[in-house]
């Protein structure tokens, strides 16, 4: 299944699930929601993390985090 | 006095409004059992007089995601608690309206009056979102203001709307009873309370909750094994239920002007920040002037305290009559709390700095860029200004780990820290590099004495990112380390929020760290000014009826070297000298090692005591000549030979000789562990690398 970690620069999709229970609840509580918007901004010069722009601000995620959000 | 809690998310303006409600009324105290400071202040409010003001640590949710956020919890759930607040101010940040308001719903639903601050209004309307604050007030069935805590708008109204809601909880926002109704209401009943969501907590929260006795958190994990309680599965599902009905309440208070595509500020000025060459130019440009600032900004600052000190000392000696209390005051207690103030300029810059990094938002920009390479080693972005400032003092650095919230990531940084090469270091490398390596050029430009000055560097930054990267395999931690982390929007830095933190922090250090700093001084002092025997008391006699032909100041530093060796801390040198023997150092060293205790470069002026140079020396050659002519009893060579002056170098490169940076670890970890374990580790390392080094070079 496609993640948040697969977008291209300026790509957008919507959230549709988690796959690890732990992180799901505070990404959640950051905003990040089934039925979201999430736009991948930028990756760090190194290639992580990256910077998503999700609910109006600027998020930034590990790519292992950003690996447990499942896109539709 | 009425108590009132502020909460809110990291990043909404929490801090300008604390410093707007309490101006200087503020202090720093604990909270027992956590690392976190608790910061309280007193605001005078019309009608009521004073009010106390907690400020708790920014969070999005009450839903801890360290062992700081924890607070919260425990504070909002127990009554019981000397703090527990009478009114909770939830801060949000309007811009962000739907994610701020998850925690306002959380602490509404304990049952506590509580107000919606709503700051950055004038964000929200250039971003185009308009917020009708009185349907929104209604929609929450709760007290909604609107301020600017940049400027302190609203400030006034914000008092008056606290003491409205005091005693007047308007009601929850979000059912939790029907999550887990068997449950809850077996917790109501057995701990009598009448809000469900408390109890739904209590039940959620078991084990971040530490006030509740043994047997009740007991009686609770039974409760939520036999009721089958699943709590990961139903705060996400309270998560989901929450915002739903946020975004409901919200919908007809929020509109939407214009869908603005237009790239922002924030958006142009990243491009330049994290750019892959020119944001790791501008950072490194960034941090070397904060070790600018540290090392030679504040030197002015330092010498003019050490003065001060030094005059208020001779004065003393002056004007109280002779006797053992006032040597102990000027030579002691004066001398002593000079020690402490004299780290007020780096602290002072050190935090001016940070707070400017952190109230821009670009400290956000600097763990971003620097994550990837940190984590490797075992540590966290938020490392990397604690670790660079450590090579100017390790005590303004070790403060500044404050910033790093994961618990196992601070600690390490904290432990490693003190590898860092600090100027105290300087005078110690620079005296035992020109007795030892010769003053000329290899490879044409490179000098070789700069080239061993810059190996001591280098050598202390590679033991602290290799001692980091094997305590991140060995700390277990109970908190699971994650990064998701905001970036906040870049504002202009307030003065006035700088200004607070410079003087909060000096201040913190002074009272806390600083009682362990000075009674360690004092202590040192007496080791080296008062002797056992009798050779210590008749030093003047001995040395005239040895050395009949000295007169002046040659006597009197014969003297003072004399009653230094015989001194409680010459005894100590002997008695230690058969365990640092391997080492190829004497007693003497070892009197310089634990007079070192007090500042490193103290090692320079003991030894020119020692040596009978006098400790007033003027310029470093007298001890360098002095050093060189030292023979070694045993060898009948030069005592101070590359192998000894090596050993010493690599010694100091590695030893935890500072008292302050103890006292200062003791005071951030709020204990005597971490502070133990490293003068344990620190002294060992740099006992077995000089043994190595000793052994190679002799």
């Amino acid at each position: 299944m496609r993640t948040a970690a697969h977008l291209k620069p300026g790509e957008k999709a919507i959230v549709h699930s988690f796959s690890d229970d732990y992180l799901s609840i505070k990404l959640m509580e950051m905003g990040v929601l089934p039925g979201t918007e999430i736009e991948f901004q930028y990756a760090a010069p190194f290639g992580d993390p990256l910077c998503f722009r999700v609910s109006g601000y600027k998020l930034s995620l590990r790519i292992n985090e950003a690996h447990t959000i499942s896109l539709n | 006095m009425l108590k009132v809690a502020l909460v809110g998310n990291p990043n909404a303006g929490k801090t300008s409004l604390f410093n707007y409600l309490t101006g200087l009324n503020q202090k720093v105290g604990n909270y027992p059992g956590v690392t976190v400071d608790k910061k309280t202040g007193v605001s005078s409010f019309p009608t009521e007089g004073n009010v106390e003001i907690i400020d708790l640590p920014g969070t999005y949710s009450i839903y801890p995601r360290s062992m700081d956020e924890r607070v919260v919890i425990n504070l909002l759930t127990d009554q019981q608690n000397a703090d527990h607040p009478d009114v909770v101010v939830v801060i949000a940040d309007a811009s962000n309206l739907q994610r701020n308001l998850l925690l306002f719903t959380e602490v509404k639903d304990l049952g506590l009056p509580v107000v919606l601050a709503l700051n950055m209004v004038d964000v929200a309307e250039k971003e185009g979102k308009h917020i009708d604050i009185a349907s929104l007030a209604q929609n929450l069935n709760a007290e909604v203001v609107p301020i600017n805590a940049r400027i302190g708008k609203g400030i006034d109204e914000l008092k008056s709307a606290i003491l409205k809601v005091k005693g007047n909880a308007y009601g929850g926002f979000y059912d939790t009873t029907e999550l887990a109704p068997a449950l809850v209401d077996s917790i109501k009943s057995h701990f009598d309370l009448d809000n469900s969501y408390l109890a739904y907590q209590l039940a959620q929260q078991l084990n971040d909750i530490q006030y509740l006795p043994a047997e009740d958190k007991e009686w609770v994990a039974n409760e939520k094994a036999r009721l089958d309680f699943q709590d990961k599965k139903l705060q996400e599902r309270e998560t989901l239920e929450r915002y739903k009905l946020i975004r409901e309440r919200i919908a007809d208070a929020v509109t939407i002007h214009k869908t603005k595509e237009e790239r922002n500020l924030t958006e142009k000025l990243d491009d330049i920040f994290t750019h892959k060459v020119y944001g790791y130019l501008i950072f490194l440009g960034i941090l070397f002037l904060i070790f600018q600032a540290i090392f030679s900004w504040a030197e002015p600052f330092m010498d003019l305290i050490d003065q001060g000190f030094g005059q208020l000392s001779a004065i003393a000696h002056n004007n109280l009559p002779a006797g053992v209390l006032s040597d102990l005051i000027a030579e002691g207690i004066i001398p002593g709390l000079g020690g402490v103030v004299i780290f007020i300029p780096q602290i002072a810059l050190l935090f001016g700095f940070i707070a400017l990094l952190e109230e821009s938002g670009y400290m956000a920009r600097v763990v971003f860029l620097m994550d990837k390479i940190m984590v490797k080693v075992g540590l966290n972005g938020k490392s990397v200004v604690p670790l660079i400032s450590g090579m100017a003092c390790a005590i303004p650095a070790i403060m500044a780990t404050r910033t790093i919230d994961s618990w196992k990531d601070r600690i390490i940084t904290i432990f490693v820290t003190p590898f860092m090469s600090c100027s105290a270091r300087l005078p110690v490398y620079a005296i035992l590099i020109a007795l030892v390596v010769p003053d000329k050029n290899v490879l044409g430009t490179f000098n070789l004495q700069g080239l061993a000055l810059m190996g001591m560097y280098l050598l202390g930054f590679f033991m602290a990112i290799g001692s980091a990267y094997v305590m991140k395999l060995i700390l277990k931690s109970s908190e699971r380390g994650f990064f998701v982390m905001e970036l906040p929007i870049y504002r202009a830095p307030r003065w006035k929020n700088v200004g607070i933190t410079i003087l909060e922090k000096s201040k913190t250090f002074v009272f806390e760290a600083g009682k362990v700093i000075l009674a360690i001084s004092i202590i040192l002092w007496v080791m080296a000014s008062y002797g056992p025997s009798d050779d210590f008391k008749n030093a003047e006699t001995i040395v005239k009826r040895q050395n009949p032909e000295l007169s002046g100041d040659d006597l009197d530093n014969k003297i003072a070297s004399h009653k230094l060796a015989n001194s409680y801390a010459g005894e100590m040198g002997k008695i230690i000298e058969p365990v640092i023997k391997p080492l190829g150092f004497d007693w003497k060293i070892g009197i310089a090692l634990i007079t070192s205790f007090a500042a490193r470069e103290v090692f320079v002026g003991t030894i020119a005591t020692i040596y009978s140079v006098g400790s007033d020396f003027e310029d470093e050659t007298t001890i360098k000549s002095r050093l060189r002519a030292e023979r070694n009893p045993e060898t009948g060579g030069p005592m101070y030979t590359p192998a000894l002056g090596f050993s010493i170098l690599v010694f100091y490169v590695f030893a935890m000789q500072c008292m302050s940076t103890l006292a200062v670890v003791y005071r951030e970890t709020k204990g005597w562990k971490w502070p133990t374990l490293q003068l344990i580790y620190m002294t060992a390392v740099a006992y077995l690398s000089s043994l190595l080094v000793y052994n190679l070079l002799s």
